[in-house]
């Protein structure tokens, strides 16, 4: 059964984002809902925020740990888009009024260099296509109450992408192994989580080459110059007021962000 | 009541013998203090025969967690439990093995005194490499006190060492680390998840062991602590350890 008033449905997403203000899951009511569902009332939301101004400069890569899976209840992960109006740089104050119920999650972030436009994409050729990678932040939030998610209420909600941060410099992978890649996450000095890249999906490429797929089915191409976030390396951790966050990355450098009070 | 170290260093080694699981020591003799445990480990190790190092155990957050506590410890690795690269583990010999993987030092020279810092530590390592260690409590279902587990020699049970590089230029902190069993990711790291920094690990060993007159030799190894949490193996199990710019370890089980 396909999911009723997918409008209604993105509109309340769309208010709960503006006034922050979480709403009760979708599922809750309809606990039916599926991953179609939730992609259909995100295919609802995306139109309403791009209106705003908004442009889509890249995507985001969720539930790509077997744990974040379980969790959820899945066995893929899933997608959403990132908004340019959500993108901060190393060393920015993110304002914590900005969001319900943010927390932090270190990402290797690519930069694609060349067009990707599946289906049929390999891991091969979505290296092919990768510029190179920067350190990443992404900031997660959820607009459902107390984080209270099944799988269509986050698909629906921008895979609960929150914002994100990334240090300038690309970084080519050339010899390089992104599985390998080493992070360490620090709160005010304090070391909170380790990871490497293998925490995603077995290879970030991998989740490269899977979003250009999933896209392709709707005939949507990964374009030069959008960033995928590859999803998180370790556990989500909540932010407070004053909190620095540190997340560095051998061979890509660190990216740092404050956390502050007031947009 | 007096406890006596021979006996329950005894009753460890009956457990490795018979390849059976006991009781933790501490609640049949009350509370067992950590100058207890290390001292039935010291008897362990004088019956242990040649010793190759030593290793250090809960330095990670991730294992501190798994058994609540916030200090690391150590305990000595026996040349006899050294695997070779390629040889498999014979889970038959064990009781309840788990694998974890490991930054491995090796000392170049000579290293003791109670100031003794992690760049001295890797000043003095010739090498450093990947390792897999196979843990392998003989407590039942791994519960135990930390008082516990030190004279259980850190569960140490075997492990295995690959081809070491130098350690100059290598930033050990952000090393990334991946173990996988069969195939699949079971867990990530970076070699931070030691105690801040692997080399500071080695170096808290090197100040700990100062204090009853003891240091490291040139030759020795050290395990610097699991970097992630242990992955229990059983026969058929492939494990694979990769450390970034140190390289990959595979061990077969049977």
């Amino acid at each position: 059964m396909a999911v009723t008033d997918a409008p209604a449905k993105a509109r309340a997403l769309y208010e709960a984002r503006r006034t922050r203000i979480p709403i009760p899951p979708f599922t809750d009511a309809e606990p039916d809902l599926d991953m179609a569902d939730g992609y259909a009332i995100q295919a609802e939301l995306v139109p309403l925020l791009l209106a705003d101004g908004d442009r889509i400069i890249g995507h985001k890569v969720g539930l790509t740990s077997k744990a974040m899976q379980q969790l959820i209840g899945v066995d893929s992960p899933d997608y959403g888009p990132v908004l340019a109006s959500t993108v901060y740089r190393d060393g920015d104050t993110v304002p914590l009024d900005r969001f319900i119920q943010p927390k932090i999650e270190a990402e290797i972030v690519f930069v694609l260099g060349e067009r990707l436009a599946g289906p049929g994409v390999t891991v091969t050729q979505a290296r092919a296509a990768i510029a190179g990678a920067v350190a990443g932040m992404e900031i997660v939030d959820s607009r459902i109450a107390d984080w209270r998610i099944k799988l269509a209420d986050t698909v629906a909600d921008l895979a609960s992408n929150g914002a994100m941060a990334t240090s300038s410099q690309i970084v080519a992978l050339d010899g390089t192994d992104p599985r390998l890649i080493g992070m360490t996450l620090t709160r005010n000095g304090e070391l909170i989580d380790t990871g490497a890249g293998a925490a995603a999906l077995g290879d970030p490429v991998a989740v490269v080459a899977w979003l250009a797929n999933v896209l392709g089915e709707h005939g949507v191409a990964l374009e030069p110059g959008h960033l995928i976030m590859t999803g998180a390396l370790h556990a989500a951790v909540p932010m407070t007021f004053g909190d620095v966050f540190r997340a560095e990355f051998d061979r890509l450098g660190p990216v740092t962000i404050r956390v502050g009070g007031s947009a | 009541m007096t406890v006596n170290t021979a006996d329950l260093a005894a009753r460890l080694a009956k457990a490795v013998a018979d390849r059976t699981a006991i009781d933790q020591l501490s609640g049949e003799f009350g509370e067992l203090d950590l100058a207890t445990g290390y001292a039935v480990q010291r008897e362990l190790r004088t019956a242990a025969g040649p010793l190759v190092g030593w290793k250090l155990g809960l330095t990670s957050r991730a294992k501190q967690a798994q058994v609540g506590v916030s200090d690391p410890i150590y305990g000595f690795l026996a040349g006899a439990n050294a695997l070779d690269l390629g040889a498999p583990l014979d889970t038959g010999n064990l009781i309840q093995p788990r694998c974890e993987p490991e930054i491995v030092f090796m000392l170049g020279r000579d290293l003791a005194g109670p100031h003794v810092t992690a760049a001295d530590v890797i000043a003095a390592s010739a090498g450093v490499a990947v390792g897999i260690e196979v843990i392998d409590s003989r407590y039942r279902d791994y519960r135990f006190t930390m008082a516990d587990v030190v004279a259980d020699n850190t569960s140490a049970g075997r492990f295995v060492v690959g081809a070491p590089v130098p350690p100059a230029g290598i930033d050990l902190r952000l090393v990334g680390v991946v173990l996988e069993r069969n195939g699949e990711v079971v867990a990530t790291a970076s070699g931070a998840a030691s105690l801040g920094h692997p080399a500071a690990a080695v170096a808290w060993l090197v100040r700990r062991l100062a204090a009853d007159g003891e240091g490291l030799h040139a030759g020795e190894i050290v395990f610097s602590g699991g970097l992630t949490a242990a992955a229990p193996v059983t026969a058929g199990d492939v494990v694979v350890a990769s450390i970034d710019r140190l390289g990959t370890v595979e061990l077969g089980c049977r």
